[in-house]
C-alpha cells in the first residue's frame, strides 16, 4: 500500500475541480481526486461535509434532487461524464451504488430482486445462472438458496443489505458506489459486509462512504477526507491514518473533533 | 373514600354515554340494512337476477339487465377513468410539484366537490346532445368523470408513501425514470391502489344522478355502448316512484341487490388492504 498514484497507474474515475450545489448552497467546492482502479477508496469526514453528495456525483445521481447540480469534469475511462451528450442512466449501469439503510423491493422475491436490474433493463441471458453468481459473490447464497422465492423483508438487515449488493452485481457495474453500507448494521454484519468488499475489490472499483474510521482503516486502499464541502486530503490510507500532511486531518482521524 | 366512589362513578357514566352515542350512530345503517333487508328479500328469486322486468301487474321478471347494465357501465367508466386517474395520481406523485401539478391537483379537489347531477348535465351537453341519443358510453363517461380526482388524488398519496430509497435503488441500477415509476413505484403502491380501485367502483355503482339523462334506461339488453342501458339504481328509481305496489317491491329487491353488491366489493376492499398489511408486518 504504498502511495495510491504508482499502485494503480490506471485510475479509473478521475475528478477535476468538481462543484456541486443544492439550489442556492454550495456544497462541493473544487474537488480534485483520483479513485483508482480495482481497489477500495474511503471517503470520510463530518456530517455534512459533502461526502455523500460527492458519491451521488460519481453516477449522477446528485442532478436527481430537485435544484441539484455539478459542474467540473468527472472522467470515467477517460470518458467525461458530465458532458452534455451522456446518458446518465446507461452510466449508471457501468456504476452500481449500495446505500445506507437496505432497500430490497419490497414487493418482489429474493430472486426477483437480483434479477430486477436485468429485467427493468431489459437484458436477457440466464438469469438463472447470473442471479446464483451474483449472490454467491455477495456472500448470501449459502443463506438463501433454500429460500428464493421467499420476501426479502423475511431476510435480517445485514443479509438485506447483501442481497442489494447482489442486487448492484447484476447489472455487471464496473465500479460500486457504496454510502454508508453499513451504519444500519450490528457489529457481525458489520463484519460480513467488510469481509465482502475485501473480495469485491479484486474484480470491482469501489468507493465507499463511512462515518467510521476503523472501517475506512480496515477496508480501504485509499482514503479522502473531506472537510466542508472540500477535499482536505487523499492519499494511502496507511499514511492518512498514521502520517497525515495536514493538521485537520490528523485531529479528524485521531478523533478530535467529528 | 368519597373520591374513589365519585371518579368510579363518572367513569361508569362516561363510558355509558360514549357506548350511546355509538349506538346512534349505528342506528341509521342497521335501520337501512334492515329496512332493504327485511323488504327486499320477499322478492328475491334466480328469476331476479336473470330475467327482464315485466310490465306492472304481470307476475315475475326480473333485473337481470339492469344488474348487467351496471357492471357495463362501470366497465366503462374504468376504461376511461382508471387509465386517467392512476395516471394523473402518478404524475402528481412523481411531477406534482411545479405550476401545471398545483393546477391539476386544484382541479381534482373542484372537481371532486362537484355534485354528482351536474357531471351527469354535462355529460348529457357533451355527449347525448351530440350524439343525438342516450348512450352507454355517455352513462360510463360521467361516471368515470366522477372516478377520476377521487382515484387521482388517493393514487397521489399512495405513491408519495413509496420510500424515495426504492426509487433511487431503481435509478441506480440504470433503469429509465419512466421505467421505475411503473415497475417499482407503482407497484409497490399496487395494493392500495387495488383498494382505492374497488372503492371508486363501489361508489360508481351506486350513482343515479349522472345516469338519468345520459344512459337513461333500457327494457331489454343492452350491449352497444351507443344505446341507452339499464342500470341497478336508475331502475330502482324509476320502480320507487311509479304508483304500482308490486314494483315498488321489486324497488326494494334491487336494493337490496345493489346493497349487497356494494357491500361486498367494500368488504373485498377491506380484505385485501388488511391481508397486504399482515404481509407487510
Amino acid at each position: 500500500m504504498n502511495d495510491p498514484s504508482t499502485n494503480s497507474p490506471k485510475p479509473k474515475i478521475v475528478v477535476d475541480r468538481l462543484n456541486a450545489w443544492f439550489k442556492t448552497a454550495h456544497v462541493l467546492h473544487d474537488v480534485t481526486l483520483s479513485i483508482p482502479a480495482l481497489s477500495v477508496t474511503a471517503i470520510i469526514g463530518p456530517s455534512g461535509c459533502g461526502k455523500s453528495t460527492f458519491l451521488r456525483c460519481l453516477n449522477r445521481m446528485h442532478e436527481l434532487t430537485p435544484g441539484a447540480r455539478a459542474e467540473g469534469t468527472l472522467r470515467l475511462d477517460g470518458q467525461d461524464l458530465l458532458a452534455r451528450g451522456v446518458d446518465a442512466v446507461h452510466l449508471r449501469r457501468r456504476v452500481g451504488m449500495v446505500f445506507q439503510r437496505p432497500n430490497p423491493f419490497p414487493t418482489m422475491s429474493i430472486f426477483d430482486n437480483v434479477a430486477s436490474g436485468l429485467r427493468l433493463n431489459g437484458i436477457g441471458g440466464d438469469h438463472q445462472a447470473i442471479v446464483e453468481r451474483c449472490l454467491r459473490h455477495a456472500a448470501l447464497w449459502d443463506e438463501v438458496k433454500d429460500r428464493l422465492k421467499g420476501a426479502p423483508s423475511s431476510l435480517s438487515g445485514g443479509q438485506q443489505q447483501r442481497l442489494c449488493i447482489a442486487r448492484a452485481l447484476a447489472v455487471e457495474p464496473e465500479v460500486l458506489l457504496m454510502d454508508e453500507p453499513a451504519s444500519a448494521l450490528d457489529p457481525i454484519a458489520t463484519a460480513k459486509i467488510e469481509d465482502l468488499i475485501h473480495e469485491l475489490r479484486q474484480r470491482y472499483t469501489i468507493a465507499i462512504v463511512t462515518h467510521n474510521m476503523q472501517q475506512a482503516a480496515r477496508v480501504s486502499d485509499t482514503t479522502a477526507f473531506f472537510y466542508m464541502g472540500e477535499l482536505v486530503e487523499a492519499g494511502a490510507t496507511e499514511q492518512i491514518f498514521t502520517n497525515p500532511r495536514v493538521q485537520r486531518t490528523e485531529d479528524y482521524v485521531t478523533g478530535k473533533f467529528g | 373514600m368519597m373520591r374513589l366512589h365519585l371518579r368510579n362513578a363518572v367513569n361508569v357514566a362516561a363510558t355509558i354515554a360514549c357506548g350511546a352515542t355509538v349506538l346512534i350512530a349505528m342506528a341509521p345503517l342497521a335501520s337501512v340494512l334492515w329496512l332493504v333487508v327485511s323488504r327486499g328479500a320477499a322478492g328475491l328469486s334466480l328469476d331476479f337476477f336473470t330475467h327482464l322486468p315485466t310490465p306492472v301487474g304481470e307476475p315475475g321478471g326480473g333485473v337481470g339487465n339492469a344488474i348487467a347494465g351496471t357492471a357495463y357501465l362501470v366497465g366503462l367508466a374504468c376504461l376511461f377513468g382508471l387509465p386517467v386517474g392512476i395516471g394523473a395520481g402518478v404524475y402528481l406523485a412523481e411531477r406534482g410539484d411545479g405550476r401545471l401539478g398545483h393546477a391539476i391537483r386544484f382541479t381534482a379537489e373542484v372537481l371532486s366537490g362537484v355534485p354528482s347531477i351536474v357531471i351527469g348535465i354535462v355529460a348529457y351537453g357533451l355527449l347525448v346532445v351530440p350524439m343525438r341519443r342516450f348512450s352507454a358510453l355517455a352513462g360510463g363517461i360521467a361516471l368515470a368523470i366522477l372516478m377520476v380526482p377521487m382515484l387521482a388524488r388517493t393514487t397521489e398519496e399512495l405513491v408519495r408513501l413509496v420510500p424515495r430509497s426504492l426509487r433511487e435503488a431503481s435509478l441506480a441500477l440504470g433503469v429509465h425514470e419512466w421505467k421505475t415509476s411503473l415497475s417499482v413505484v407503482l407497484r409497490t403502491a399496487l395494493g392500495g391502489i387495488v383498494t382505492a380501485v374497488l372503492l371508486a367502483i363501489s361508489r360508481a355503482a351506486g350513482e343515479t344522478a349522472p345516469l338519468l339523462f345520459t344512459a337513461l334506461n333500457n327494457q331489454y339488453w343492452n350491449a352497444k355502448p351507443d344505446q341507452p342501458t339499464a342500470s341497478l339504481t336508475v331502475q330502482i328509481y324509476n320502480y320507487a316512484i311509479s304508483p304500482y305496489e308490486d314494483w315498488h317491491q321489486k324497488a326494494w329487491t334491487a336494493a337490496l341487490v345493489l346493497l349487497l353488491l356494494v357491500g361486498s366489493l367494500n368488504l373485498a376492499a377491506r380484505l385485501f388492504t388488511r391481508g397486504r398489511l399482515r404481509d407487510a408486518r
